[in-house]
């Protein structure tokens, strides 16, 4: 129903694994001066194109600060990350900027949307900064409303909308430039459970369109619903399961 | 983004933020408006205060003779020092840089009469070129006297336009008589009327002016009551003034440094001392107007920065949906300028209002207030660099937060 999930077969530029994401003995300091933190000490993970994967764990075991390595928003203290075959690593900040726009969309717990945006204006802002021409945006944005059910909320203001309404706008956000990967952190974890259950619905459809979708989450009922879940626990990989 | 997406993104934040907005473009009018207003009524002082001084003549120097106050080469001291025509022409010679140089004779006896209205003005007897030296201007239809009134000696009398009105009324005077102690006398000229604020025999409005030479022919007279002289260079004065006293020190046999042979009033002194007044009102000015710039330029700047702080969040998720560094940066200082553009212009709009509905009548006393556009520009251009400093310098460390650090906040 998201259209053109499968768009960039092919287009894999020097992968001869196929591998979407590589990483491989990730590190992440964070040295507050007085205290240096680990809170990534050493995380190898791949994750193949049309995957639906969920990386769990308890509170402070380090998804989060891996999901920003994956989604480019937090760079890596040490260790590989390729994107499609593309080093990671070292490139500028204007670079990273570009794949945040292009090649992951992010879902967020707390949705993030701009409270003093319209929701149309909301999904388009990726398209904004990816310079796509003013009819183009309208079409797209008004494309990725009727998918998301929307259509009607278009010129609505965020706090005009409910949680589960919210958390669909920056879904549509997410998709609007067409990411190689979705990145959700706990996107359920502001819902309640029918809305919760009405995302995690959404997502799986977007998996069988193939898009690759990595859910962050401490909750096992959701993770439930994925095929692969990849435990972490204070800053490493503990299990890295299918799900039967 | 082009410029057009900065601009609706502007008017969003502007909806959205309408207190914060109202707040900063009252600070950029308020400075605005002051500065300029405050400029505006220190140049229209200066320039009614200018016109005033002027109004007695420009780097003039009026002498009287007098006595002589100390012995010189036997003779006594009390020895009155007489100047008549012959002394004129060897100050003509012998003084440089002056531009023009007149015996003045003056009278105050003389009974004008026109009709049944008999006015004792002042009246001066004079070379024509006393007119030029003393702003003597006559309005249009009319002269001063000249050349040809002198070499004939004719009875021909140019009006202060306040004694005219007191004569003639509101009628034409000139082609008319005023018969002077009995003697018709044919007014040429009527004087435009000027700004003075200082004289020595009364102000040029109520007097008379007929050519030296029908004055001494009639009245008898030799001796000039006094003398004007005019340099061409205020810095000139000096020297011309020394000159004037040795010449005539050395004609009249008298000291030198004999203060009280020959008077003098140096009116450029007046104009020098204007000038250092009018410098150190500018400079007062000046402090006032940085000052209130610089309590303009503080608002803007605590504003920009409690708005970037504000909105570190909504940097954070811009920058996780792929805005780059520039992109927000630009961002908001389209905003602060855009903010100080229309501070500045509303801010200069007010002072203009102000200046143009200015009462004209209070221009004799502290002029009307002109208001320049550089200023406002020059205003508007500091607050803006202000606001630009205040808007950048935060926008730039926002920008420059790691994505997840931002959207933490």
């Amino acid at each position: 129903m998201f259209g053109n999930g499968r768009k960039k077969n092919g287009a894999n530029p020097g992968a001869g694994n196929g591998d979407l994401i590589d990483l491989e003995g990730i590190r992440k300091v964070y040295d507050t001066g007085a205290i240096k933190v680990e809170a990534l000490r050493g995380v190898d993970l791949t994750v193949k194109e049309n995957e639906f994967l969920a990386i769990v764990g308890p509170s402070g075991s380090g998804k989060s600060t891996l999901m920003n390595i994956i989604g480019c928003l937090d760079t890596a203290t040490d260790g590989s990350y390729r994107l499609k075959g593309e080093q990671v690593g070292g490139l500028s900040i204007d670079r990273l900027a570009e794949i945040r726009n292009k090649r992951v969309g992010f879902v967020f717990q707390n949705f993030n949307l701009l409270p003093q945006l319209t929701a149309f204006e909301n999904v388009e802002m990726p398209l904004l900064f990816k310079g796509t021409q003013a009819r183009q945006r309208r079409e797209r944005v008004e494309f990725l409303f009727e998918q998301v059910g929307l259509s009607d909320r278009m010129l609505h203001r965020p706090v005009e909308l409910s949680g589960g309404q919210m958390q669909r706008v920056a879904i549509a956000r997410a998709l609007a430039c067409e990411p190689d990967i979705i990145l959700a952190d706990e996107p359920t974890g502001n819902l309640d459970t029918t809305s919760g259950r009405d995302i995690v619905g959404m997502f799986e459809e977007l998996w069988h369109k193939g898009h690759t979708l990595v859910l962050i989450t401490h909750d096992a009922a959701l993770a439930g619903r994925t095929k692969r879940v990849v435990h972490v626990q204070d800053g490493a990989v503990v299990s890295d399961e299918a799900v039967a | 983004m082009g410029w057009r997406n900065y601009l609706r993104q502007f008017l969003r934040d502007l909806r959205s933020q309408k207190l914060r907005t109202v707040l900063t473009l009252f600070g950029l009018v308020w400075g605005t408006a002051s500065v300029t207003l405050l400029l505006a009524f220190g140049e229209g002082l200066q320039e009614r205060l200018i016109k005033n001084i002027r109004g007695l003549g420009e780097n003039i120097v009026i002498c009287w003779p007098s006595q002589t106050s100390k012995p010189w080469e036997g003779l006594p001291r009390n020895r009155k020092i007489a100047i008549k025509d012959e002394d004129i022409e060897a100050l003509r010679r012998e003084v440089p840089g002056l531009t023009a140089i007149s015996g003045e004779y003056s009278a105050g006896n003389k009974k004008f009469k026109v009709g049944h209205k008999v006015l004792v003005p002042g009246m001066t007897g004079a070379n024509p070129v006393f007119a030029a030296m003393r702003n003597l201007i006559p309005q249009t239809g009319g002269r001063y006297v000249n050349d040809l009134d002198m070499d004939e000696r004719r009875r021909v009398v140019f009006l202060g336009d306040g004694l005219k009105n007191d004569l003639f009324g509101d009628e034409e005077a000139v082609g008319k008589y005023v018969t002077v102690n009995g003697v018709p006398f044919l007014v040429v000229g009527v004087m435009q009327k000027k700004e003075q604020d200082s004289s020595y025999q009364g102000r040029d409005t109520d007097r008379a002016s007929i050519p030296g030479t029908t004055f001494r022919a009639m009245y008898g007279q030799e001796k000039y009551g006094n003398f004007v002289l005019q340099v061409a260079d205020a810095d000139k004065v000096e020297v011309a003034k020394d000159k004037v006293i040795a010449t005539l020190a050395k004609i009249h046999r008298f000291d030198p440094t004999d203060s009280e042979a020959v008077r003098m009033w140096d009116v450029t002194e007046n104009e020098k001392f204007m000038h250092s007044f009018m410098l150190g009102f500018r400079i007062f000015l000046g402090v006032m107007g940085v000052l209130t710039l610089v309590v303009a330029g503080i608002g803007v700047s605590n504003i920009m920065n409690v708005v970037v702080e504000e909105r570190t969040k909504e940097i954070g998720v811009k920058m996780a949906l792929g805005a780059r560094q520039r992109a927000i940066i630009t961002q908001f200082l389209f905003e602060t300028l855009l903010l100080t553009a229309l501070g500045g212009a509303i801010g200069f709009a007010i002072s203009a209002g102000i200046c143009a509905g200015f009462p004209a009548n209070l221009d004799e006393y502290v002029g009307t207030p002109a208001i320049s556009l550089q200023v406002g520009a020059t205003t508007t251009a500091v607050l803006g660099v202000i606001g630009f400093l205040a808007g950048f310098f935060p926008a730039r460390s926002a920008a420059r937060l790691n994505p997840v650090e931002a959207l933490r906040l």
